[in-house]
């Protein structure tokens, strides 16, 4: 088992974040945000908070620099007196102490002319509207034969909605950058998934070559989606750079989080199933309802994981969204699997029930052969084994379906089962593979590391590729100045990176054998580009899969509910690092779980925002609530998607472990719950006398 | 945050003086509630009192077989306290409810008891909150109230106290020591707090520079048999959604004395007097549990989004004492 290679600076604190960077002269911005969730800025009044010593500046809509590229609407900062919604950054103090900033930005009066706003999302709201793609680039809707005819003619059906609220992403770290300009370049320290896709973004809002801008990322305490894309704190740490002469720093607190750094969209999901007596599903159908910003359309894509799970010969997907004033939504782990799979897997364990079948044997039985709606071959799909493996695994044999039948003392228990898919993808990066005539290697790719262990597995794929050890290499990650790489996100940067990585390494290989095995004293470099391999890529469909198993444990008396035992059975391609592999899928099982125990943002009509906005309100699984948690994986091998022959494993772990616990919830009390979280509330019974 | 002063206090007196006579001044204990809300804009104190130095962090016995417990005494320290943990397990179990252990080991009991809502508009300062700014408003009813008091709230506030330790030891009819203007004196707990009428930004009735120095248990037999349990929404480290503590004294198969307070329900830790009441010479039966509960929430006036509050207090009060109750039948089978 590989260690992780960054280990040991983690723990002994060498380790330096984005925050932790401090250039001469630092100064400290902190943001203003908007107290109205819609409407306009009539006035800004800085003088009690420029009177205070201390402070370097007030940047506000009247005297903000002008941004060449407002492309990005959440980027356009302080360009426009309009507020879209609340919490949104209107206005920024500069200040020689994070203390003087954080003071003098209480300080800034500013008179807004509200108007009304409209934060609730409905399945019937009559601003929704068909987008033209949903996210990333996904069809909106799908249809294939006849869904409403086999549907009513359907001999056993299940009509149920499902409903998930906005959750937020919560990485440890919050998002956090340090700005320097020399000149006309830009150099930035960020918290950022991807350095090369972040710095090209921040050029654009400046109007800057991307050569100009560097942005450094050595280590990243977490994302999951939320640092995907570059966020305003960004931006105002470079402008408020500009603007003073001095570097800048600026870190989003945590409940700035809750609306400027993107979320995932609350969700109305209706699932329509109908199937033949013995299970398999003849009619197929998922309707999500979803809200977007009024400043930038985000469609999350719950609907998409349901065009390939299972065989259905009639079958229909559709996405619906509403603008609302509330903060965009953004990536979070799964975007539209996650949710989606909620739904989509719920409505199995009904129908199974409706069936009197057993769920794992559900699934088995509606496996298709191809992708149930554009004919395409997997490349490789191993749900049926992650199913069988993890019922053995678990002791699912035997289990008696009935629901509330169960106790032991005060709780009643139960087991439930879901599937867990992702897409498996690649994107084109770059790499480059230096040796030195000393035998010394140095491998360089704009990957980022978040906490993942990304070090650790590109290092073993390069020693491997080598055929050198780990210890003669030397691994840059983690800056733009290196070959553009893929963002650490949508499961994607493994797949990418590596496929990079090999590639130039097996060219400094053959460089190395056509000389002999001499290199010359100025070295050797390779590199690669896999642009067009990945353009070359077959029409497949590659997908990753797996298993979830949960048992709970409900307080009769409060409704409570504890998951003692979790299990994920993935076929995710080669596993490449196990530790690191095991920690990211556990890891994803438990954000699956404190889905479908804990996460909720709260709108608040009345003001449009989130009213649990910290880490006591928002409630994330705690220690306590994870027991006997356990990721295994099937052998496997992806035999398209690059020499690694790896599919990605950041997301496929908190894919369906949410429809799991619900359906063990089910199964222990005989209530079904359809809308997370599933707090105590939804299952509190009184208790007799 | 704004800038403040840091003043040491050397002595009770001294402590309560400087609050007295400096402008915007508070008594700072472990600051893990205080320095919180001073982030947030909803304290902004011109100085802090630091006075754990001078509060005792130490638990004596009393004359009367009681323990007195130093203001200053560590919540960790408070519930690793062998004493506690066999004569008042019920506090015990309420401190270890409560909080991490990183927070137990800063939080003292006197800022325990005084440690103010947490109600999400009470500590968002861009919103209206009566409790916060008199007269502006109480957002909650129509808004996020799950967590907020199904008794003993008004028309102008719903906020809940958060403690967990003091439900405990209103159950245990604790009394407060208090240093003040006009020197020592003591405050049965029950009425240091107040319910919020109209004026739900007055809390307790403790005048301004009143110091908590101790709070005292009196002895109680039966408080060895005593439980607290805490309903929430994780299994750690979360504020309640309603908690019990009861001790139980019974002979016979019949209720001699029963000792009732809910926690996370109302704005004050809420001894149950009217279920104790129904109880007392009632046999130990659920049935009786039950009635006695029900005695207690018929004042119960529930917003829409917490009368789910109701069936839980009841259904662990009717638990808690059951155990209780089966605990000493067991013990004297």
């Amino acid at each position: 088992m590989t260690a992780r290679v960054d280990g040991p600076d983690k723990v002994t604190g060498r380790a330096r974040y984005a925050f932790e960077h401090h250039p001469d002269g630092v100064a400290y911005a902190w943001a203003v945000t908007s107290v109205i969730a819609k409407g306009a800025i009539r006035s800004v009044d800085a003088a009690q908070a420029l009177a205070l010593p201390g402070v370097l500046a007030v940047i506000t809509p009247d005297n903000a620099p002008r941004l060449p590229g407002t492309g990005d609407p959440e980027l356009a900062l302080f360009q426009s007196r309009a507020v879209a919604y609340r919490g949104q950054f209107v206005a920024a103090v500069v200040a020689g102490t994070l203390e003087t900033a954080r003071d003098a930005a209480s300080r800034v009066v500013i008179s807004y002319e509200p108007e009304a706003h409209d934060v609730t999302l409905t399945a019937g709201h009559p601003g929704l509207y068909k987008p033209d793609f949903v996210n990333p680039r996904y069809q909106t809707d799908t249809a294939a034969g006849d869904f409403d005819g086999a549907f009513a003619a359907a001999a056993v059906r299940v009509d149920a909605t499902y409903r998930t609220p906005a959750e937020h992403n919560h990485p440890m770290e919050p998002h956090a950058a340090v700005a320097a300009w020399h000149d006309d370049t830009l150099t930035v320290y960020d918290s950022t998934q991807g350095p090369s896709r972040t710095a090209g973004q921040i050029a654009v809002v400046f109007g800057l070559e991307p050569g100009q801008v560097r942005v450094i990322a050595e280590h990243v305490g977490g994302g999951f989606g939320a640092k995907g894309m570059p966020r305003p704190n960004v931006i105002l740490a470079a402008m408020a750079a500009r603007v003073t002469g001095r570097p800048v720093k600026c870190a989003v607190t945590r409940p700035q989080m809750f609306a400027v750094t993107g979320h995932r969209a609350p969700s109305i999901q209706r699932v329509r199933l109908g199937a033949a007596p013995d299970g398999r599903l003849t009619a197929l159908c998922h309707d999500v309802v979803g809200q977007t910003s009024t400043l930038k359309e985000f469609t999350e894509q719950s609907a998409v994981a349901t065009r390939h799970m299972y065989a259905a010969p009639h079958r229909r997907t559709t996405h619906r969204v509403v603008r609302l004033d509330v903060p965009t939504p953004s990536w979070m782990r799964a975007p539209g699997e996650c949710p989606g799979m909620f739904a989509l897997e719920s409505a199995m364990d009904e129908l199974a029930e409706a069936c009197r079948i057993d769920p794992v044997e559900l699934r088995i039985r509606n496996e298709p052969a191809v992708h149930p709606e554009t004919g395409q071959p997997f490349s490789s799909r191993h749900l049926t084994a992650c199913l069988r493996e993890g019922a053995a695994r678990f002791g699912w044999a035997g289990r008696d379906p009935a629901p509330g039948a169960r106790r032991d003392g005060r709780w009643l228990t139960g087991t439930g089962v879901a599937a867990s898919t992702y897409p498996a993808r690649a994107m084109a990066s770059q790499a480059r593979v230096t040796v030195s005539q000393a035998g010394r290697y140095e491998v360089s790719i704009a990957a980022a590391d978040i906490g993942t262990g990304a070090r650790t597995a590109l290092l073993a794929v390069a020693a491997e590729a080598l055929g050198v050890p780990a210890a003669a290499i030397g691994l840059r990650i983690g800056d733009s100045a290196l070959p553009p790489a893929m963002i650490a996100g949508g499961s994607m940067g493994t797949a990418s990176w590596t496929w990079a990585v090999i590639k130039a390494c097996r060219a400094l290989r053959d460089q190395v054998r056509d000389r002999d095995g001499a290199v010359p004293p100025g070295g050797l470099t390779a590199d690669a580009d896999t642009a067009a391999d990945v353009s070359a890529l077959p029409a497949h469909a590659r997908y990753s899969f797996g298993a979830q198993f949960a048992e709970v444990r409900v307080d009769a008396d409060t409704g409570e509910v504890r998951v003692p035992r979790l299990l994920g059975v993935f076929a995710a391609g080669r596993i490449i690092s196990p530790a690191q592999a095991r920690s990211q899928l556990i890891g994803g099982m438990t954000m699956g779980l404190s889905m479908a125990l804990h996460e909720e943002s709260a709108m608040d009509p009345e003001f449009g925002d989130y009213p649990n906005h910290d880490l006591a309100g928002y409630h994330l699984a705690a220690h306590a609530d994870v027991q006997d948690i356990d990721a295994v994986w099937i052998d496997e091998e992806e035999p398209e998607l690059g020499p690694a022959g790896a599919k990605g494993i950041g997301e496929v772990g908190i894919v369906g472990t949410a429809a799991a616990i619900a359906g063990a919830v089910y199964h222990a009390t005989g209530i079904r719950v359809r809308d997370l979280p599933i707090r105590l509330d939804k299952l509190l019974t009184r208790s007799e006398p | 945050m704004r800038p403040f002063s840091y003043v040491v206090a050397p002595d009770p007196a001294s402590a309560v003086a400087m609050v007295r006579e400096r402008a915007g001044a508070v008594f700072l204990g472990g600051g893990t509630n205080l320095v919180d809300l001073m982030k947030l804009g909803v304290a902004a104190p011109g100085t802090l009192v630091d006075v754990t130095g001078l509060l005792s962090g130490r638990t004596e016995r009393t004359a009367g077989g009681g323990l007195l417990i130093g203001a200053g005494v560590r919540n960790s320290d408070l519930a690793a306290d062998p004493r506690v943990r066999a004569e008042f397990p019920v506090l015990a179990q309420a401190v270890l409810a409560g909080a991490s252990g990183q927070l137990r080991n800063m939080a003292t009991v006197g800022g325990n008891l005084l440690q103010r809502t947490r109600c999400l508009y009470f500590q968002d300062v861009t919103k209206p909150c009566n409790k916060r700014v008199p007269g502006s408003g109480c957002p909650a009813r129509a808004g996020e109230h799950r967590d907020l008091a199904i008794l003993g709230g008004s028309p102008h506030c719903a906020a809940t106290h958060p403690s967990d330790m003091a439900v405990a030891l209103a159950a245990l009819d604790a009394v407060v020591h208090v240093e003040g203007a006009a020197g020592p004196r003591v405050i049965p707990l029950g009425e240091m707090y107040r319910l919020p009428g109209g004026e739900p930004d007055r809390e307790t009735t403790l005048e301004r520079g009143d110091l908590i120095t101790a709070v005292e248990l009196p002895a109680l037999e039966h408080a060895a048999r005593s439980a607290y349990r805490k309903v929430r929404d994780r299994a750690s480290y979360a504020f309640g959604v309603a908690s019990v503590a009861a001790a139980l004294d019974v002979a016979g198969g019949i209720v001699r004395e029963a000792r009732i307070a809910l926690g996370a329900v109302a704005p004050l830790p809420w001894r149950a007097r009217r279920a104790e009441q129904v109880l007392t010479g009632r046999p130990a039966s659920a049935e009786w549990f039950g009635r006695a509960a029900d005695a207690e929430l018929a004042a119960a006036a529930p917003l829409p989004g917490n009368a789910f509050k109701v069936t839980l207090v009841r259904n662990i009060v009717v638990a808690v004492l059951g155990e209780l109750a089966g605990a000493r039948a067991g013990g004297t089978a």
